[in-house]
């Protein structure tokens, strides 16, 4: 086996000097009737070469969105990500170390995580991030739990609008967290501030989502301060790819701002591993999930990293604990700190200024109604193609285009309804190509 | 080193994107962003230099020794790297229609069959994201089997070993159990004694980690099982010590119903300075039911695909299927080895063995017995002696360009050093880091405050924990960054344990 080193000499040597006669005896503890007395029942062993081949084989039974023309977004996005995100990324020291413990050896990652931090806190305007979550649906469940811990209440609101995985994901979460769940409708695609108002007395936290699931912008002040006036934790779920045009959550009175980071710096890559993001206020950093980076000084008094605030963790609070996240995405929060340092402020502006400008030129070429044409939008849009959406989806994909995510599948009355995405990799040949075949 | 914002030059960029000459919508006033985020501002160069310089001050296994008890830091294979990156599993889009996603769920299916066979049970999701969320499906399995049998409400207790990871305790929390912990007897099993007055009608579960987090395999498992199945009650196996047993033991055979994988550990996902991780479950036929959606499914011989229909599911704990790059790893990963993965874990097994006869006759052994693929020792005796802790012991293994091991867990081990070696660090490499060991035990007692000292060769020397979390300095802070080099140090070193 080619990751193993041991020689047959090696293990009569290691054996003699642990006392044993066979590898066999090192398992003596183990009860007769627990044991395996036969072979795993998988397939023989590959060499690297065949392995090649066959993983191969397997990506090629798929279609990706190098081999079709995909305007699929809904929470996952093609955008661009630069070489320097995989340059980085492959650096084996940060491929293959673990969770910083032991500062002294870990200054690079830990310094990392800390600059990650803070451009989580400069997209959103807040004060605190942690080092990163599951992903886009986890930081919300993490956000009800520390809601629920704040405030004392049982209850949680989320907006209708509000990507459906995450309400699903929060909904699994919150028997454990003895939360209920209350959903507020969406009125012409965005969450009505009174309705959200009324529903959020009493409510430990509400949830909406910053541009929306249909691409709409919600009022977002007015859903925060209809939050904050109930006593109600409002809470951002929002694209980073968004916050270079769109202001910041904590501008508008947030307490806590969550989000999918995949769009800034990761690949598609069938729905993960990406990175959750979650920021805060600072009166909520000790209830905060998860590692958290902290600058201090050495004995000789130069700067240094290291993990803080531990006495909120697992490892030592233990049923107390503010979570029970251990492993995190670190690497792929590293990589949405490469991207977003590629881009730059500047940068960002544009890349969101072109995503808007492309869906508005789609909006226009598609010429199709739109299913909330009140709305200004972001990088998706929702149209009604008049014929039930999966049949525009095949036929349109025996072209080579995906035109978008049929609604229908979370949303009643939507049963035409496509959602589609554009991004800065889309080109207005693109767009015109698909206009063509939804008209067709 | 200067954090990136401080190399920061307004108007620099590394980015160009293609140029957009189509007017951009108007943004409503009260929605626009008029302050732009201080983003860092470089060009490539400066940024390509920057993150080079990150990873040089980072210790990972492509660097070095790495035997951080309880994490399994093994060899990642770079083949793997090769095949995640294919465009088919890299670019593809979760809601890609199921047709033009079959590669990846049929990658899906067969990492679902090798695990469930691993596992000596049927049913697998691979949704969970890490351990931690692997152990909180599991116990949101639980509730929804009790509240289908109409014992929701009295199954409350979830008995849990003193030993246990403290993720097993707070998921025990978030799941909205309570914790109910049982002792360990003399040799470092469950006391079973202790254990059978803490199990009846109330309790709903065992979390056990088998081999335990002092690298011991349970002998009185079977005993334990029959205890919780006589009471109704369920079991669940924190997979987090799997590297020692694969082909040799398998939990579905020593009783337990659900089991959590850690993909990272076992499987060799990369643990990337802190993760992803992956934390598939594997469950009995009576919790399949219960399953997160979708599920994977095979259809005939050639077509798989995503099954939501299971109106007993407890829902979703994760967006779409799961960590899907971490299951090509994985799945790369175990078909190098085939059947062969029995021969995985008896050299993790022996490579701790080894290192554990070489060593305990210097550092005390609280349990005299062979490990599994782990061990635990303690300085309490360099402590007593010579005033040297463990973390004096981890921060000179520095020294000698050694990761420590994890120190100060499990706590019921005063002084811990848990070292787990993995199966795929050569004999010299045990050899080198032994004689380290033996080295800094005799210079405790001959040279004590090297080691106080240590470590020597690093960027920085032990760092005031207590001034960072004082302070609670955790992003830059530009014009108003606080120099806490002129902040007096606390003068306090806090030794919290530390590890998986």
């Amino acid at each position: 086996m080619s990751f193993l080193s041991l020689t047959e000499r090696d293990r009569e040597e290691m054996l003699a000097t642990i006392g044993v006669d066979s590898i066999e005896e090192l398992f003596r503890d183990i009860p007769e009737g627990v044991r395996f007395d036969r072979e795993l029942d998988l397939e023989p062993a590959l060499s690297e070469q065949e392995i090649v081949a066959h993983l191969e084989e397997l990506a090629a039974k798929n279609v990706d969105t190098g081999r079709e023309l995909s305007f699929l977004g809904a929470g996952i996005y093609d955008h661009y990500v630069p070489a320097v995100v995989d340059t980085v990324l492959s650096r084996g020291e940060l491929l293959t170390a673990y969770t910083p413990y032991q500062p002294e050896m870990s200054q690079g990652v830990l310094q990392a995580i800390f600059e990650y931090q803070t451009a989580v806190c400069e997209l959103t305007g807040m004060d605190v991030s942690n080092a990163s979550g599951y992903d886009g649906t986890t930081v919300a469940a993490d956000a009800c739990y520390v809601a629920k811990h704040v405030t004392g209440r049982s209850r949680v609101v989320v907006a209708e609008t509000l990507n459906p995985q995450v309400r699903q994901v929060v909904k699994t979460y919150a028997p454990g967290f003895g939360l209920e769940v209350v959903e507020v409708p969406h009125r012409g695609g965005v969450t009505d501030p009174d309705e959200l108002a009324a529903a959020a007395r009493d409510a430990a936290c509400v949830i909406f989502q910053q541009p929306n699931f249909f691409g709409c912008l919600e009022p977002a002040p007015d859903l925060a301060a209809a939050a904050n006036d109930a006593g109600a934790l409002p809470v951002a779920h929002v694209d980073p790819v968004s916050l270079g045009v769109l202001e910041a959550p904590g501008a508008y009175g947030c307490a806590l701002a969550i989000g999918e980071g995949q769009a800034a710096g990761n690949y598609q890559s069938y729905g993960g591993p990406h990175y959750g993001f979650m920021a805060a206020r600072s009166d909520y950093v000790r209830r905060m999930p998860g590692r958290i980076v902290g600058e201090t000084t050495d004995v000789e008094g130069r700067r240094a990293y290291v993990l803080t605030l531990q006495t909120r963790e697992q490892h030592i609070r233990r049923e107390k604990a503010t979570s029970n996240i251990t492993t995190n995405q670190t690497l792929l929060a590293l990589a949405g700190l490469v991207h977003l340092s590629w881009l730059g402020p500047q940068g960002l502006k544009e890349q969101g200024e072109t995503c808007m400008a492309l869906a508005a030129y789609a909006k226009e070429r598609l010429d199709l109604p739109l299913a909330f044409p009140d709305q200004t939008t972001f990088k998706e849009f929702a149209i009604r193609v008049g014929r039930p959406a999966e049949d525009a989806i095949r036929a349109a994909r025996e072209q080579g285009v995906h035109p978008g995510y049929a609604l229908k599948r979370d949303y009643a009355g939507m049963e035409d309804a496509l959602l589609v995405c554009v991004t800065e990799k889309r080109t207005r040949s693109d767009i015109d190509r698909l206009a063509e075949m939804l008209a067709a | 080193m200067k954090l990136i914002y401080e190399r920061s030059q307004e108007g620099r960029r590394a980015s160009s994107l293609p140029p957009n000459d189509l007017p951009v919508p108007e943004i409503p006033e009260e929605l626009r962003r008029d302050r732009p985020p201080r983003l860092p501002e470089l060009a490539e160069p400066e940024l390509v230099r920057h993150f080079t310089k990150i990873s040089t001050r980072t210790f990972g296994i492509d660097t070095g020794f790495y035997p951080l008890g309880s994490c399994t830091m093994k060899h990642n294979p770079r083949v793997n790297e090769r095949v995640v990156n294919l465009p088919g599993f890299r670019d593809l889009h979760p809601l890609q229609e199921e047709e033009g996603s079959q590669g990846a769920l049929e990658l899906m299916w067969r990492l679902q069959e090798i695990l469930a066979e691993v596992a000596g049970l049927p049913a697998v999701s691979l949704q969970p994201a890490a351990g931690s969320q692997g152990e909180l499906t599991g116990l949101m399995l639980m509730r929804a089997y009790f509240a289908d049998r109409g014992e929701a409400e009295t199954r409350r207790k979830i008995v849990i070993p003193d030993t246990a990871h403290g993720t097993n305790p707070a998921s025990v929390t978030m799941g909205g159990y309570e914790v109910t912990p049982v002792k360990t007897d003399p040799r470092g099993n469950i006391d079973v004694e202790d254990l059978r007055t803490k199990v009846d009608e109330g309790t709903a579960g065992l979390m056990l980690t088998n081999p335990s987090t002092l690298g011991l395999f349970d002998e009185s498992i079977e005993q334990i099982t029959r205890i919780f199945h006589e009471a109704g009650a369920l079991m669940y196996y924190d997979g987090a010590n799997l590297n020692a047993v694969c082909g040799i033991s398998r939990p579905g055979d020593m009783g337990f119903d659900i089991v959590h994988f850690n993909l990272h550990k076992t499987f060799s996902q990369p643990h990337g300075g802190g993760g992803p991780g992956g934390g598939p479950i594997a469950v009995r036929e009576r919790l399949e039911p219960f399953l997160p959606v979708p599920a994977i499914v095979r259809d005939g011989e050639e077509a798989f695909r995503l099954d939501y229909d299971r109106p007993k599911t407890i829902g979703k704990v994760r967006g779409f299927c799961g960590p899907f790059g971490v299951f090509v790893r994985s799945y790369a990963y175990i078909r190098a080895y085939g059947p062969g993965l029995r021969e995985m874990s008896e050299v993790a097994v022996l490579n701790a063995n080894y290192m554990l006869a070489r060593l305990k006759d210097a550092y005390e052994l609280p349990f005299d017995r062979l490990c599994m693929h782990e061990f635990v020792l303690s300085a309490r005796g360099l402590k007593r002696e010579h005033g040297i802790t463990a973390l004096d012991v981890a921060k000179r293994l520095m020294d000698y360009d050694f990761h420590p091991p994890t120190i100060y867990f499990p706590l019921v081990v005063p002084e811990a050093l848990m070292i787990e070696p993995t199966e795929t660090e050569a004999k010299e490499t045990l050899d080198e880091f032994v004689d380290a060991m033996l080295e800094i035990a005799r210079d405790a007692a001959e040279r004590p405050e090297l080691l106080k000292e240590a470590p020597h060769n690093r960027p920085v020397g032990r760092v005031d924990e207590v001034k960072a979390a004082k302070r609670a300095v955790v992003r830059y802070l530009f014009e108003d960054h606080p120099d806490l080099s002129k902040e007096p140090a606390s003068g306090r070193e806090l030794e919290v344990q530390k590890g998986a």
